[in-house]
């Protein structure tokens, strides 16, 4: 048993609780802080883990959510009020882990008190019986009592441990690094949390979709999704920009996971902050950029095909690259040109295929994820777009509510389609490649690493650190005849003290001839 | 040599291990059966002067020819599970060479790496104290995994996507794969304590669950091992979120993966936790560690193969 039965720890609760308020919030206490409570915390927050596992959740996969509470119309709805899909921010998960740190800031303030208190103190003397301690062992000596001791002394110093001296005894003890490393680990986890939470406030992250050749410039109008913490300015973000200047991506075309992604990297010109002189940085999978206290971190990427369009007038409304967002793993894309000021209001819906394929149940599809026999399908639609009502929409949707088709075409780069009724032309010049970045900025990653690794450490100190006793007796028994007697006790969970008795025990009876 | 016959190789390599892993779980089978029986030893008070007699596991009839023969076999065992564990090395190795990369990159990859992960536990156990009686159920937990491997799990070597290229990666599993065999073992001990504590405490210590070292015995042992896994998962976790930061920008995003690596964390603290709880030690608490265990397989089976999560990279 590690723990006394008179340290704070061990005094289980008992009893119903006392009537008085104050003596009622005192049982509280003491119930929140005992280890069955803990222990029974941390079973709670196991198994309140779980169900954030198995249903889909807000911040991981929003449209599973979505469609999983429209197939489930009676418990979705129940579930989703209870939040069951946003499992790590629901009141009870919070209540859990924070009723848990309550617990062990109620633990550790004691032990730690009661532990400062034994490091200055010294260690106890022997039981009244040592023979019926671990490791007992007794032999006689000519040597008088007082130099046995003496030299018990000695040496158990030489050795570090920490001594007492008595009238006809003397007692050792050794490890208090242990309950140092214990108190260490659980306060560290409570540095963990608040890292943790400081991080949640002020941080932020945001998604954004650069095409090859263009830039992007750090404010919150240029973000595809954006989210902060309560306590962040989002008209203050750190004023960097940078343009992509390259992407190169490569898949592996052996048989074994065929189409597997095999090295993404990105060539980025980055300005620190306006003004400033410009530096040429690589990104990869695993290899961010870092700027101005933020994190560029490449997370995907994908095709878009350079669309030209001119109306029936024969003007230009787009040249540009039109983003298509991947749907499978052969790159097979979707993606949606809107040209509002077109005569007339012109939309398209289109299918891009890297590496083209027909068959009859699949429809057209993408066989591989590089551009090998690259192919657009498009929709074209005329008449209202919707966009002048109002409504905020994607622009990676169309609404055709409102308009009427116009035809359907297949296009290979260099290929042009003249719109049915002389609508306008849309000609397919050629590619070009995007990249998603996640720009992350949290500042409490770092003190939230310090505080893991501190609480490995002191998990380690705690769980390999043995704290144990020794004692050492020596009576005299007249005629020059001294009994010694030595023994021990592990105070740890596991372990055998006898090593440490052994050890004391030759060591003195070298010096003490019988 | 082409890459071709390195793959042969290795695959041979691990067919030759789990051939004489069957050889080796024979022996510890005949080694146990001869075994004699074990009193449950009462609580050891003081050892008398000179008499430095160890507790360790000493049968209940010293020295039967019985036993003798069966600690014959069950060396044989042991020296068999090294040559089983140098045989999967290799073949792990030659894996490796073969894809250029480290040798866990799909799930076939990553179960050679456990059995190698709970042969070298308990062949490093072994050298340390007597467990010869542990071969039987060890032996037969590498063959299951190792069998599971070769049959379901065998996907042919490729490269890594790039989100698995990262020195964390190499880091955080192989602390892994040893935290998996030192779980797997100390579930296995748990298991067996469970059994002879029962029969402990009903009386009837009779048959093969009279073989087995004393429950106290038992007990000890299994938290041993999780007393050293423990830290280590801890590690594995930490570096998991060195290495998610680094390719997600975030350390921890509640992917199922790493919900489960957090739920395994938080069943293992419970056990620990319960072992120094007033009332929960001893069965209470080897309950808590097989939900640990528990949740250690089902983040490896099943989140790879089931749940669409980032870790996915099963390669089935
Ligand atoms: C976040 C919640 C907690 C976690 C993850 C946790 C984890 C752990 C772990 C892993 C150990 C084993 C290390 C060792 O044996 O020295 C431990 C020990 C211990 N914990 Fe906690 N703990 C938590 C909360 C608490 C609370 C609330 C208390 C007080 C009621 C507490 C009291 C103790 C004590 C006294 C030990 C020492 C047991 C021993 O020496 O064997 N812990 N804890």
């Amino acid at each position: 048993m590690s723990i006394d039965l008179d340290t704070p720890t061990a005094r289980e609760p008992s009893g119903p609780p006392p009537l008085d308020t104050a003596g009622f919030l005192r049982w509280c206490w003491r119930q929140l802080t005992s280890m069955r409570i803990a222990l029974i915390l941390l079973f709670l927050l196991a198994v309140a883990s779980i169900p954030g596992s198995v249903l889909p959740q807000r911040g991981l996969d929003p449209i599973r959510v979505t469609d999983w509470i429209d197939g489930n119309p009676t418990w979705g709805p129940i579930m989703d009020r209870l939040g069951f899909f946003d499992v790590y921010a629901a009141p009870w998960f919070a209540a859990i882990y924070l009723l848990l740190f309550i617990s062990v800031i109620g633990c550790v303030i004691p032990r730690t008190r009661q532990h400062w208190r034994a490091m200055r103190g010294t260690p106890p003397p022997p039981p009244r019986f040592l023979d019926r301690m671990p490791g007992f062992r007794t032999w006689t000596t000519a040597t008088p009592a007082d130099d046995v001791l003496d030299a018990a002394a000695t040496d158990l110093r030489a050795r570090r441990w920490r001594v007492d001296r008595g009238p006809g005894w003397v007692a050792a003890e050794k490890g208090y690094l242990r309950e140092t490393g214990n108190l260490l680990f659980h306060a560290a986890l409570i540095a963990l949390l608040i890292s943790v939470a400081y991080g949640a406030l002020f941080g932020w992250r945001g998604n954004v979709i650069v095409r090859e050749g263009t830039g992007f410039s750090n404010t919150l109008t240029q973000y595809d999704a954006w989210g902060g913490g309560r306590l962040v300015n989002p008209d203050n973000l750190p004023p960097f920009s940078f343009t992509l200047e390259d992407f190169r991506v490569d898949f592996e075309r052996s048989e074994a996971q065929l189409g597997a992604p095999r090295l993404f990297e990105a060539d980025l010109v980055v300005r620190p902050e306006p003004g400033a002189p410009t530096d040429a940085v690589m990104v990869r999978v695993n290899e961010p950029m870092s700027v101005d206290g933020a994190k560029v971190f490449l997370v995907g990427h994908g095709y878009a095909p350079i669309l030209e369009l001119r109306d029936a007038l024969g003007r230009v409304m787009n040249e540009d690259g039109v983003i298509f967002l991947p749907q499978d793993g052969n790159f097979t894309s979707t993606g949606v040109l809107k040209a509002p000021d077109a005569t007339p209001s012109l939309g398209f819906e289109g299918l891009f295929l890297p590496t083209a394929a027909l068959d009859d149940v699949r429809g057209p599809h993408s066989i591989f994820p590089a551009p090998d026999d690259p192919a657009v399908f498009l929709s074209a639609w005329a008449g209202d777009l919707g966009l002048d009502e109002g409504v905020p929409q994607s622009v990676y949707a169309l609404d055709t509510e409102g308009m009427t088709q116009l035809g359907l075409e297949a296009l290979r780069p260099g290929e042009s389609w003249d719109l049915p009724g002389g609508n306008g032309t849309v000609e397919f010049i050629g590619l070009q490649r995007w990249a998603s970045f996640q720009i992350a900025h949290d500042p409490g990653k770092e003190p939230a690493l310090i505080s893991a690794i501190v609480a490995l450490v002191g998990l380690m100190l705690s769980l390999f650190i043995r704290r144990r006793r020794v004692w050492v007796r020596a009576t005299s028994e007249g005629a020059g005849v001294t009994v010694v007697s030595t023994a021990g006790l592990m105070r740890s969970d596991e372990g055998d003290v006898s090593a440490d008795v052994d050890a004391v025990t030759e060591a003195l009876a070298e010096r003490t001839p019988a | 040599m082409t890459s071709t016959s390195l793959a042969e190789w290795s695959n041979l390599a691990v067919y030759s291990a789990m051939f004489v892993l069957t050889a080796a779980f024979i022996a510890f089978a005949v080694g146990f059966a001869a075994r004699g029986q074990r009193v449950t030893t009462p609580e050891k008070v003081a050892v008398p002067v000179g008499g430095g007699a160890s507790s360790a596991d000493s049968p209940a009839s010293d020295g039967s020819s019985n036993d003798q023969a069966g600690r014959r076999a069950s060396n044989i065992g042991l020296a068999l599970s090294w040559l089983a564990f140098g045989l999967l090395l290799v073949g792990l190795v030659l894996r490796g060479l073969w894809a250029g990369r480290v040798p866990w990159g799909n799930m076939y990859e990553f179960s050679l790496a456990s059995a190698a992960g709970i042969l070298g536990v308990y062949l490093v156990i072994s050298t340390r104290r007597d467990v010869r009686w542990l071969g039987l159920f060890v032996a037969g937990a590498t063959l299951l995994t190792l069998g599971l491997a070769v049959t379901v799990l065998y996907t042919e070597a490729a490269q890594l996507v790039p989100a698995l290229k990262s020195w964390w990666l190499v880091i955080h599993v192989s602390a892994a794969v040893i935290c998996g065999g030192a779980f797997t073992v100390a579930a296995g001990i748990t298991v067996l304590y469970l059994w002879r504590e029962r029969a402990e405490r009903l009386g009837h210590v009779t048959g093969v669950v009279a073989k087995l070292p004393d429950a106290a015995r038992l007990d000890t042992l299994a938290y041993r091992i999780l007393a050293f896994a423990f830290p280590l998962w801890t590690f594995a976790v930490i570096a998991g979120a060195i290495w998610a930061e680094n390719a997600w920008g975030r350390y921890w995003g509640w992917d199922p993966k790493e919900t489960w690596a957090f739920i395994t964390w938080v069943f293992y603290a419970g056990y620990l936790h319960a072992r120094a709880t007033a009332g929960w030690r001893g069965r209470r608490a080897a309950y808590i560690s097989l939900l640990g265990f528990a949740s250690f397989l089902i983040n490896y089976f099943g989140v790879n193969l089931f749940v669409n999560s980032l870790h996915s990279y099963a390669g089935l």
